[in-house]
């Protein structure tokens, strides 16, 4: 039996909820029917919008999907402004302020505390500047994501036009607009393995073959990868090469397929990856080539994965911080983000660091990090100079570079735990506290608060989930510890060692981690080569959890306030949902 | 009288008539030995997977984890609240002891 949400799907989907939405936002919160919130707020997700989690109702998060995480000049002022003026709650985060832009991992950009009634004003300023939000969440094609330097640094194949053409092909296109579930695709031209294409559900990867004596490039296509649901899987490779003028219809007939043999009775079954577990390449292709496109498939090209580098285990950062030179000869600056939230006052000046500096565009990474393009190479000093780096910057310490971290829940319904300012804190007591072995430049630390993942923690070095245990007898935040994960020509992810590690003991059990990788280390192996030859008793000997001067000021039960930070952060003393000017609504007399 | 009841958002809560009443990371205590060894599992609810109505008794098909013994899956169909004339009450989760309703019918 078709599920609920596929059944409001049926009814009202894709491009036509905008108007319902519309008028929603013209009569306010209270004219959603009590009997059909449920409804429209899975399909208001199709538009970006995802209403915030209990005791913050009547607000939404906004996702605007920018396609390889490419905004163009002029687009980041957008955004700034849309923050400064409509992203504000009832009360602040103590570390960001009240009003902020958050870098996300598929490189786009996330919104908090957004009111219905303002959606209709920041939808049309996002439209005139050549923005949108439009498929950002919900059963269809996601923003899809690449190594966000695509047709400004050194490429095997050009990814930045086939991304573009997919992007306008499959957004607001009525024959792939309602999936079985969430469609995420990677387009990677560089080979350096940049693009993440493993864990996509839609995978294209830089590969030759030689035709006629010449060499073709285009790409490889690999299916199925993704983190969620405790059920992590890497992309298989189809045997299937696409040249980049074919990608939109290769791409269009294996979307096709998913819609119509996806699973649509069990949403947790429902991503492709499950699909492709029970049939397999050979049955995947097979009715790919017979059902779904009108042209014979290629065969698979020769890949690039042996060169692949990128969080591959070894010293190269690959995540474009720094200065770096562009294919034309100028240069981009890359700046850390910390866990990808930025200030909207910040991010203004970033915007305009962007015009004077560079062509004005700004570019989001995988990492949660930016790039400022295009900046002639007499132009780097002074850029360099600007106070805006000395917080966000181009040579950031390896804790602060490599940390990333998902909303967790401040806003969000499924994370266990607090995420993005207790890793800011773990970060920066890191900094103060642990050495690094030396050597080691490129660390990785991710916390996702729950098992979907967000933060991608099961390819960092050191990944962090959301748990709950007891500590002295008291309820408080946990983390599970994971080990070992990367990508690569072998990715490899991460291997759950440590157990519900109290929140307040895992700066200790990391710094005691680093301290046996320093003793035990042989020669300069890498941190993976080192976690990667224990077996699996000798890895649960390296979490060792302490007590150390950091404190956790969210170790309480943050799911159950309204607000984690508020000074009222009861459920009771939520003063949601409010009406367009963000009074309380008073409950209606039964 | 009909109730609406659905776990939404990647099975992160349960809805009973449009309105948000169970979400996950509450910590349960279970009368399930057939989950774990533990007297009663410490459980901590991670995902919902299912809701049902079993008479005028609400359970939801909680994915968790014990977090004394760390042993995880789904200890069945678990009792969140009632349903009485049309009016959804919760259970007082914190402080009972949920004994998932497979358990009961044995």
């Amino acid at each position: 039996m078709p599920t609920d949400v596929e059944r409001w799907k049926s009814e009202v989907y894709g491009n036509e909820i905008r108007e319902h939405l519309y008028q929603f936002a013209e009569d306010g919160w209270e004219s959603i029917p009590d009997d059909e919130h449920d409804a429209w707020f899975e399909r208001f997700k199709w538009w970006g919008l995802y209403h915030q989690r209990n005791g913050q109702e009547s607000y939404f998060m906004m996702r605007i999907g920018t396609p390889n995480g490419v905004l163009e000049p002029g687009q980041t002022e957008v955004v700034a402004e849309i923050a400064k003026e409509y992203a504000s709650g009832p009360a602040e985060n103590p570390e960001f302020g009240d009003a902020y832009v958050d870098w996300t991992t598929r490189q786009s950009i996330q919104l908090h505390w957004i009111k219905l009634e303002d959606i209709p004003e920041i939808f049309e300023k996002l439209e005139a500047n050549g923005l949108s939000t439009q498929q950002a969440c919900g059963d269809s094609w996601r923003n899809i994501v690449g190594n966000p330097m695509a047709g400004k640094a050194p490429e095997f194949v050009d990814a930045w036009p086939v991304i573009q053409e997919l992007n306008e092909r499959f957004k607001g296109n009525e024959d792939h607009s309602n999936l079985p579930r969430k469609w995420k695709v990677s387009v990677t031209g560089a080979p350096d393995g940049s693009g993440q294409g493993d864990i996509n559900d839609l995978a294209f990867e830089p590969a030759y073959k030689e035709v006629d004596g010449e060499e073709v490039r285009g790409f490889n296509v690999r299916v199925g990868g993704g983190l969620s649901r405790n059920e992590p899987r890497l992309a298989r490779e189809l045997d299937v090469f696409t040249r980049p003028e074919n990608a939109a219809d290769v791409a269009a007939g294996i979307s096709a397929l998913f819609r119509e043999h996806g699973d649509r009775e069990n949403r947790y079954n429902a991503r492709v990856k499950f699909l492709m577990d029970e049939w397999g390449p050979e049955k995947f292709r097979n009715t790919l080539q017979e059902e779904f496109v009108d042209f014979e498939l290629e065969t698979a090209g020769t890949d690039l994965r042996e060169q692949y580098t990128y969080n591959a285990g070894g010293e190269e950062h690959g995540d474009l911080i720094g200065v770096h030179e562009q294919a034309d000869g100028n240069y981009y600056v890359g700046l850390n983000v910390l866990v990808g939230r930025m200030g909207a006052d910040d991010t203004l000046e970033l915007a305009e660091l962007a015009e004077k500096y560079g062509s004005g565009e700004i570019r989001i990474s995988q990492r949660q990090n930016v790039m400022i393009t295009d900046v002639p190479e007499e132009d780097l000093d002074d850029l360099l100079e600007e106070d805006l780096l000395e917080h966000y910057s181009p040579d950031p310490h390896p804790f602060m570079r490599g940390s990333v971290a998902c909303t967790g829940t401040e806003f969000c319904s499924l994370s266990i735990v607090e995420t993005k300012n207790r890793q800011v804190r773990f970060a920066r007591w890191l900094k103060q506290n642990v050495e690094l072995p030396d050597g080691v430049e490129d660390f990785h630390i991710h916390l996702s608060g729950c098992t979907a993942s967000c933060a991608q923690p099961q390819i960092a070095d050191i990944s962090l989930r959301g748990m709950k245990t007891r500590k002295d007898g008291e309820p408080v935040e946990a983390l599970d510890i994971g080990l070992g994960g990367g990508l690569g020509e072998d990715p490899h992810f991460a291997e759950w060692v440590g157990q519900r590690v109290p929140v307040d003991e895992v700066p200790g059990a990391i710094k005691n981690l680093l301290a046996s990788f320093e003793d035990q280390r042989e020669g300069d192996e890498t941190f993976r080569t080192f976690i990667a030859r224990q077996d699996e008793e000798e890895l649960e000997d390296l979490i060792e959890p302490e007590e150390t001067s950091y404190e956790d000021p969210y170790m309480h039960n943050t799911k159950m306030t309204w607000y984690p930070y508020a000074d009222e952060d009861d459920m009771d003393a939520s003063p949601a949902p409010t009406d367009g000017e963000g009074n309380p609504i008073a409950p209606a007399d039964d | 009288m009909s109730v609406a009841l659905r776990i939404l958002d990647d099975g992160a809560w349960l809805s009973v008539n449009d309105q948000r009443r169970v979400s996950v990371s509450e910590l349960w205590r279970l009368d399930a030995p057939d989950f774990c060894d533990c007297d009663l599992v410490d459980f901590i609810a991670e995902g919902f997977t299912g809701v049902s109505a079993d008479g005028h008794q609400v359970a939801v098909t909680t994915y968790g984890k014990c977090i004394a013994c760390g042993e995880s899956g789904v200890p069945g169909k678990l009792p969140v609240g009632h349903i009485r004339q049309g009016e959804y009450k919760g259970y007082d989760r914190q402080n009972i002891v949920l004994r998932p309703i497979e358990r009961r019918q044995r």
